[in-house]
C-alpha cells in the first residue's frame, strides 16, 4: 500500500511540476522584454532571452528548470535579480511555522472537543461545539485575523497587528506573539471541520458492540472512549485532515498577506502582482509538493491504523 | 455494507435510551430544519443580492466624500465606507458578484466533472484510471493556489475566477459522481434495462444519471458556499474581483484600515459572507443526513 501510494506520488509530481510549468510559459508577454522596459533595443531582448535561456526548445528549459528545482535551484528572480532559492528559503520557516502551528492547534483542541460533543451529545457542550464550527466554517480565515487584530492587537495590544519575528530575533515570546492571531486564524477553518467529523465518527463507533462489551466488561469510561472508541474512529478524521491540509496550505497564501509575515504565500501574492513568474512557478511547486508529501503521510499514517488496508492492497 | 452491520445497527436502534423513535423523529425535524434554515439565509441573500440594486442603480459606486464613514443608520441601513459609497448597496452588489462566480463555478464543475465522472464509472478499467490520475493530478494542488496559477494564465477578473474555482472542483465533482454512479449501476432497474436491450447512453444518462444526483447536489451546495470563501479570499489579496467593482473579499480589503474606528466596514461584509456561507452550508448539511445519515457531518 505505501510502497504503491509512493510509485503513484511520482508521476504526478512530475506531471503537475509539467502543469506549473507549462501554465507560467503560456502566461502572454515576452519575460526579457517585460525586464528591460519599453525602450530595449531588439538587440538587448535577444541577448537577455540567449542569458535566460528563452530562446532553447522548450523541453530543454522545462528538463533544466526541473533538474535546477531537484537540486534546489529555481534560477534567477527577474524583477530583484536575486536567486530565487535564497528568497524562498529566507522564507519558508515562517510558512511552515504557520502551517505547523496551525495544524497542531486544530488538532490539539478539536480533537478531544469533538470526542466530549459525541460523548455528551446534546449537552451544551455539544450544542456551543456544534455553533461554533458551523460558523468556523461559514466565515473564511482572514476574516476571523481581521477579529483577532481588531480586538487583540488594536483594542487589547495583547499582539502586534502584523509582522513575523523569529526566535533567534525576538527569543521565543514575542515569537510566539507575532504568529499567535494569524495560526489561530488558519487553525479554525480546521478545527471546525475536525470537530464535526471526529463528532460523527465517534458517535459511528460508540454504538458499536465492542464498544458496548467493553463497557459491560467494567472498563472504565475514560479506557472505552480513548482505547477503544476513539482509536476505530481515527480512519475518517484522518481522512478528511489529508483532504483539508490543502485548505490548510492554501490558507497561508491569504493570512500571511494579512499579517505580513512576509512568507512563502506572501511572496506569491507580491510575485503575482509584480508578473514575476519564476517566483511565482517555484512558490507553487513548492506548495504542490509540501500537499502532495503530506497526502502521503496521511495515507501512511491511514495504513497504520487501519491494517485492513495493508492486507487488501497486499 | 454487509447484512451483518446492517443488522447490528438495527439492534442499537432498539436499545432504550441510544435511538429510540422519539428521537429519530426528533432528529428528522433538525435535519427538516437545517434545510429550511438554510434556505431561509439563501433566499434573503438572493432577494437582496437581487432588489437593492434595483432599487438605486449605481448606488455601489456613487462617491459622497461628505458622508463617509457614516454609522449605519445614519447613513443608510448598514453605513457608508470611507467614501461615502452605501454599503448595502456594496455589499448587495458584492453578494451578486460572489454568487455569479460561485454558482457559475459550481455549474462549470457539474457539467464538466459530472460528465467525466460518469464516463469513468461505466467505462473499462483502462480509461477510467486514466481519467481518475488526470483528476488526482489537479487535485494535488491546494485549492487556493490552482485558482491563483489560473488567474496568473488569464488575469483576474470576474469571469476568470469563475473558470479557476470551477477547475478547482471539476475533480471534487467527478470523484462524487463516480461513486454514486458505480452504486447505481449495480442496481437491479439498470440491469434490467441493460437486459431489456438499452444502448449505453441511453443507460448513462436515463437510468444511472438521474438516480446518482442525491450525492451530487449535496457536494454541489457545499462547493457553492466553499466557492464564496475562495473568492473572498482571492480578491482579498488583490487576485480576484479588480476594484471599483464591489466584491465581499475586496469590501473587507479595504475596510481594513477603518476598521478599529468604523468597525461596521468590515462587520458588513463579514456577516454578509457569513450569510451567504451558512446558507448553502446548512442546505447541504440537511440534505447529506437525510440522503445519507452514516455519513452526515464528514467533510466541508
Amino acid at each position: 500500500m505505501i510502497g504503491r501510494r509512493l510509485l503513484i506520488a511520482i508521476p504526478i509530481l512530475f506531471v503537475s511540476a509539467i502543469i506549473v510549468f507549462g501554465i507560467i510559459r503560456l502566461v502572454p508577454g515576452d519575460p526579457a522584454a517585460a525586464i528591460l522596459g519599453s525602450n530595449a533595443s531588439p538587440a538587448a531582448i535577444v541577448a537577455l532571452r540567449h542569458q535566460l535561456g528563452l530562446d532553447q526548445p522548450v523541453t530543454t528549459q522545462f528538463f533544466h528548470w526541473l533538474g535546477g528545482a531537484l537540486h534546489g535551484d529555481f534560477g534567477q528572480d527577474y524583477v530583484t535579480s536575486e536567486s530565487i532559492t535564497t528568497e524562498i528559503g529566507a522564507r519558508l520557516p515562517i510558512t511552515a511555522e504557520l502551517a505547523a502551528v496551525s495544524f497542531v492547534l486544530a488538532l490539539v483542541v478539536a480533537v478531544p472537543l469533538g470526542v466530549i460533543s459525541a460523548v455528551r451529545r446534546d449537552g451544551w457542550l455539544d450544542r456551543f461545539a456544534r455553533g461554533v464550527a458551523v460558523l468556523t466554517i461559514a466565515l473564511p480565515d482572514f476574516v476571523f485575523g481581521m477579529i483577532g487584530v481588531l480586538v487583540f492587537a488594536l483594542k487589547l495590544s495583547l499582539a502586534p497587528t502584523s509582522g513575523f519575528i523569529s526566535v533567534p530575533e525576538g527569543g521565543l515570546g514575542e515569537n510566539i506573539q507575532s504568529i499567535a492571531l494569524p495560526a489561530i486564524a488558519l487553525a479554525l477553518g480546521l478545527g471546525g471541520v475536525l470537530v464535526r467529523t471526529t463528532r460523527s465518527a465517534m458517535l459511528d463507533v460508540l454504538d458499536a458492540d465492542y464498544v458496548r462489551f467493553a463497557r459491560a466488561s467494567g472498563f472504565g469510561g475514560l479506557t472505552v472512549t480513548f482505547r477503544y472508541a476513539l482509536r476505530n474512529a481515527a480512519v475518517p478524521i484522518v481522512t478528511v485532515i489529508g483532504l483539508q491540509l490543502g485548505y490548510l496550505l492554501g490558507g497561508t497564501v491569504v493570512v500571511e498577506q494579512l499579517f505580513s509575515l512576509g512568507g512563502v504565500g506572501q511572496l506569491i501574492v507580491q510575485a503575482m502582482l509584480n508578473r514575476d513568474y519564476p517566483v511565482v512557478q517555484a512558490c507553487v511547486l513548492i506548495f504542490v509538493v509540501a500537499f502532495i508529501v503530506a497526502s502521503l503521510i496521511t495515507d501512511i499514517i491511514y495504513t497504520v491504523l487501519n491494517p485492513r488496508l495493508r492486507k487488501a492492497a497486499a | 455494507m454487509t447484512d451483518q452491520t446492517v443488522n447490528l445497527h438495527e439492534i442499537s436502534q432498539e436499545v432504550p435510551g441510544t435511538a429510540g423513535p422519539a428521537r429519530r423523529w426528533h432528529r428528522g425535524l433538525a435535519r427538516r430544519g437545517e434545510i429550511v434554515a438554510g434556505g431561509v439565509l439563501v433566499a434573503i441573500v438572493v432577494l437582496i443580492a437581487v432588489i437593492v440594486p434595483l432599487a438605486e442603480p449605481g448606488a455601489d459606486t456613487k462617491i459622497n466624500p461628505a458622508g463617509g464613514l457614516a454609522a449605519p443608520g445614519a447613513g443608510g441601513l448598514l453605513g457608508t465606507d470611507q467614501l461615502g459609497r452605501d454599503l448595502l448597496a456594496r455589499v448587495a452588489v458584492g453578494f451578486r458578484i460572489s454568487l455569479s462566480i460561485s454558482l457559475g463555478a459550481v455549474v462549470f464543475a457539474v457539467l464538466v466533472g459530472g460528465v467525466l465522472g460518469l464516463i469513468a464509472a461505466t467505462s473499462p478499467r483502462a480509461l477510467d484510471g486514466f481519467i481518475m490520475r488526470v483528476l488526482d493530478v489537479i487535485m494535488s494542488f491546494p485549492a487556493l493556489l490552482l485558482a491563483i496559477v489560473m488567474v496568473a494564465l488569464l488575469g483576474p477578473g470576474v469571469v476568470v475566477l469563475l473558470f479557476a474555482i470551477g477547475v478547482v472542483y471539476v475533480p471534487i465533482i467527478a470523484r462524487v459522481m463516480r461513486g454514486a454512479a458505480l452504486q447505481t449501476a449495480q442496481q437491479a432497474y439498470v440491469e434490467s434495462a441493460r437486459a431489456r436491450g438499452a444502448g449505453r447512453l441511453r443507460i448513462l444518462f436515463l437510468h444511472i444519471a438521474p438516480n446518482s444526483l442525491g450525492p451530487l447536489i449535496v457536494q454541489s451546495s457545499i462547493l457553492v458556499g466553499l466557492g464564496i470563501i475562495l473568492e473572498a479570499g482571492l480578491s482579498f489579496v488583490g487576485l480576484g474581483v479588480q476594484p471599483p467593482t464591489p466584491s465581499l473579499g475586496l469590501l473587507l480589503a479595504s475596510g481594513r484600515d477603518y476598521m478599529a474606528t468604523s468597525p461596521w466596514v468590515v462587520a458588513d461584509p463579514a456577516v454578509a459572507i457569513c450569510l451567504a456561507v451558512l446558507g448553502f452550508t446548512l442546505i447541504g448539511d440537511g440534505l447529506q443526513s437525510w440522503l445519507d445519515p452514516q455519513k452526515a457531518a464528514i467533510g466541508r
